[in-house]
């Protein structure tokens, strides 16, 4: 059995929802959070790498690009924010970030 | 089983391990060190989809860099893990449950519906170049979202900086624009000092002898 584009796409999917287990189960801890989002980006590339390759198209790659330049951002600010909230609050507990009364 | 479908297995089962590991670590290090390991494994599958420039990218920007900053975040925070992992294994029914149906109804889906086994039939320049392919097209049709792209590294770059940066009260760095702007009248200023004072009044005898 040859591997077929299925195959990548279910990668995919075990990936994010594997991700999405990360984020239930570590509530209080916001790295893992953040680590838990790039898994899901990861997921969603490895499917437009996938589709890239088995329609012909080099568009999704080009896109892959773009969600890699996004996702590089996102953490960098994800990161300090971090710093600064573990600066103020000494912890980086989720259920303590409730100075906004939100 | 010939070997690319072996190498497909390999890199899919240590991808989902260490990506399973990654939200169940106690160690954050333990964490990052596995999501490096995840990074690489689908760098080698994108190897194998033939998306060298990607796969390459990944590595150098994800694992090089992205991660490495993950790592000293983790290092340099102070972090009691045994208030963090309270209450850790609560909800693992309800995120098992959820997890499971949301991987194997995607599954389904996409085993049945994309039997695509072979891949398209690609140009033998984009074939042979990845990497130029992608670029012409970057360059060409995608110029103005690059350059937004761009931006929007710059703009993270100076946000992070802003947030993270600390004004120390113990500095003693100098203002640059007071420094040049200062006047030879506010280093040095003339006072009128009488040659003779006139000795303070005795009266505090009290206290003398007590000290005495």
């Amino acid at each position: 059995m040859s591997i077929g584009l299925g195959h990548y796409l279910s990668i995919g999917a075990m990936l994010f929802a594997l991700a999405v287990v990360g984020i239930f189960l570590n509530r209080k801890n916001l790295i893992v959070l953040l680590m838990a989002i790039e898994l899901m980006l990861l997921a969603v590339n490895i499917n437009f790498v996938a589709f890239s390759r088995y329609l012909g198209d080099m568009h999704g790659q080009v896109f892959v690009f773009f969600i890699l330049t996004v996702a590089a951002a996102e953490s960098a600010i994800g990161l300090a924010i971090l710093v600064l909230l573990f600066r103020n609050k000494n912890s980086i507990d989720v259920q303590d970030l409730n100075s906004l009364k939100g | 089983m010939d070997i690319q479908t072996g190498f497909f297995y390999l890199f899919a089962g240590v991808l989902l391990f260490s990506a399973f590991r990654v939200v169940t670590a106690r160690n954050p290090v333990h964490a990052v060190l596995y999501l490096m390991l995840a990074f690489s494994q689908a760098s080698g599958l994108w190897f194998m989809l033939g998306a060298e420039f990607l796969a390459i990218t990944l590595v150098l920007v994800y694992l090089g860099a992205v991660m490495v900053l993950f790592l000293f975040v983790v290092m340099m925070l102070d972090i009691n893990m045994d208030t963090l992992r309270a209450g850790f294994w609560k909800h693992f029914p309800l995120a098992a449950t959820l997890g499971a149906v949301v991987a194997f109804e995607m599954a389904a889906v996409l085993m049945s519906g994309f039997r695509l086994a072979t891949p398209a039939a690609v140009d033998a320049a984009v074939q042979a170049n990845n990497a130029k392919a992608l670029g012409v097209l970057l360059y060409t049709e995608y110029l103005m979202p690059i350059q937004i792209a761009a931006a929007i590294l710059l703009v993270a770059m100076v946000a992070a900086i802003a947030l993270t940066l600390r004004e120390r009260k113990d500095s003693k760095a100098i203002d640059p624009s007071i420094q040049v702007r200062v006047k030879a009248r506010d280093r040095v200023s003339m006072v009128q000092v009488p040659v003779t004072q006139a000795a303070p009044a005795v009266q505090d005898t009290p206290a003398q002898e007590k000290q005495a």
